[in-house]
């Protein structure tokens, strides 16, 4: 017998932020990530920690700003219209170059939508989390195990970088169980020299601010911030492979997608179709040099995703439209069926000519 | 060998619950497992399933749409599940609550009347677990004898007095011949 337990995601995912250092959370409920603010009410009070149901989603972002400031690690969470409220405080601790943790249960939009899984968040956590030029860093879990594992990740990336990170899960990550191992694994200590601590009369104060009048320094600001990307996008990328080796066609998926796409092709797979998967953890930095190094050995690229076509944008730049890329989706709380990707991997390996 | 369960009834029947026991069961004897509610409005007071998988490999989807183990605590759901359960899967249905037979001829169909026996044995509420005891029975998926283990980890520290109202509904189901 191991020494797993059962849990759910959202509930492994406060867990393991709390084993990660964090003490701070703020947030507001919101289904299906509710179990998170749930679970830290009961466990900070505990661990002299900090729980704060705020009265509003920007009011809670703009407290993780504040704690965020101090260097101490923070984070809230919430689902995709709460998201959407965040938004600017997520492009205020960009600009301000701070490290937090923002998690996102997604669920099916837009507006109010409905509260079943989704995916239809991927270009607002990769591309539009907030105004100005700015990235967050995005990981994707695919296991409740990995609601842990990316959760360390994320924080020690964020501080790492001097920037926020978001998990970007789903309705499905957050309420399923699965055995999960909480080791804690290292804490890496970073330099915080520039944190708000209090200067006692001993150093220069610090100073934490997005606001910069003077248009050459704003653009210095901004060029700096993007060669820290740079970095980023060259050390940082994480990926998964599945049945690569010999493939004709490549399926694109993350999360609960990349959960139904390895059924699918298994079940393609005892039919004698070569299909395999690459599956992005990261998707900003998004795995793009292994996807263009593939797109010259397979036919042809699936999106398997719960958003109407958003995935397929990075993989057809990625790729630089060299093969043809399908799209397969459900969206509005649906998830493809098994046999919904199995028909489109059968779609995608009549495409002939395999270099 | 992978077992897709498929835990389906009314809000309140104790079916989340009775699928964590499953999936505790599966983890204690090393499976791979997994635990999918559904959740949301529909579980307050609507109709509630829960997909569990048992499996010696890798949990791929944790969306069971093709159960080989269908458990049927009301009418709605059998009609809803029936037609999905693969061929040669097995059907345990609440004949207390579901007057109506499995028509399906290619899967194995098994009827206890639990909710009945739940308020016969001073075990109401507990009807989940004299289904999940039948279950146990006739599909041997996880060995009885471990029931206790399983039974401690998915029973709250604060209601351990219910514990053995548990068991008993277990074994209840368990040693039903029907």
């Amino acid at each position: 017998m191991s020494d797993k337990v059962l849990m759910k995601g959202n509930e492994a995912l406060a867990e393991a932020a709390i084993m990660a250092g964090c003490r701070h959370y703020f947030g507001y409920p919101i289904t299906p990530q509710t179990e998170v603010a749930a679970y830290m009410s009961k466990r900070m009070p505990k661990i002299n920690g900090v729980f704060l149901q705020a009265e509003s989603e920007i009011a809670a972002i703009n407290m993780v700003i504040g704690v965020a400031s101090t260097g101490k690690r923070v984070m809230t969470s919430s689902s995709s219209p709460g998201i959407s409220l965040k938004s600017e405080g997520i492009s205020y601790l960009a600009g301000c170059d701070l490290p937090a943790l923002i998690v996102n249960v997604q669920r099916g939009g837009p507006g109010l939508g409905g509260i079943q899984p989704s995916q239809a968040d991927y270009f607002h956590a990769t591309r539009g989390a907030g105004h100005g030029d700015f990235h967050l860093l995005v990981l994707a879990p695919a296991s409740v195990q990995e609601m842990v594992n990316l959760t360390f990740k994320a924080f020690d990336l964020a501080e790492k970088y001097r920037m926020p990170a978001m998990i970007l899960s789903d309705g499905t990550m957050g309420q399923m169980m699965e055995p999960v191992s909480l080791d804690a694994g290292e804490i890496h200590e970073y330099d915080k020299s520039w944190a708000l601590t209090g200067t006692k009369c001993e150093r220069k104060p610090n100073i934490i601010n997005s606001l910069c009048l003077q248009p050459e320094e704003l653009e210095r600001l901004n060029v700096e911030r993007y060669e820290r990307y740079k970095i980023v996008e060259r050390d940082e990328v994480m990926y998964e492979e599945y049945m690569m080796d010999d493939a004709d066609v490549c399926i694109v998926a993350f999360g609960v997608a990349a959960r139904v796409s390895q059924n699918a092709i298994d079940k393609a797979r005892a039919a004698g179709i070569k299909v395999g998967m690459i599956r992005p953890i990261t998707l900003w930095p998004f795995p793009k040099k292994v996807l263009l190094d593939t797109a010259d050995r397979v036919k042809a690229f699936i999106s398997v995703e719960l958003s109407m076509g958003q995935l397929i944008e990075d993989i057809e730049l990625a790729t630089r439209c060299k093969k043809p890329v399908l799209l397969c989706s459900r969206v509005g709380g649906m998830i493809p069926s098994t046999d919904n990707v199995l028909d489109k991997i059968k779609e995608a390996d009549k495409i002939g000519g395999a270099n | 060998m992978t077992n897709q369960i498929l835990i389906a009834g009314f809000g309140g029947q104790g079916i989340l619950f009775a699928g964590k026991f499953l999936a505790y069961e599966g983890l204690l004897e090393d499976k791979e497992v997994s635990w999918l509610p559904s959740y949301g409005p529909e579980m307050r007071g609507g109709t509630a399933n829960c997909s569990v998988i048992l499996s010696d490999t890798k949990v791929g989807s944790p969306i069971v749409s093709e159960p080989d183990i269908l458990i049927a605590m009301n009418l709605p759901s059998l009609d809803k599940y029936e037609n999905d359960t693969v061929a040669g899967g097995k059907i345990f249905v609440d004949s207390s609550l579901i007057s109506k037979k499995v028509a399906r001829t290619d899967v194995d169909a098994y009827y206890i009347p639990a909710t009945a026996m739940a308020s016969d044995n001073n075990l109401t509420g507990l009807a989940n677990m004299i289904m999940l005891g039948y279950l146990i029975k006739k599909t041997g998926i996880i060995p009885f004898e471990n029931i206790d283990r399983a039974l401690a980890k998915v029973v709250p520290a604060r209601k351990q007095d219910l514990l053995g109202l548990n068991k008993t509904a277990l074994e209840l189901g368990y040693n039903y011949e029907g």
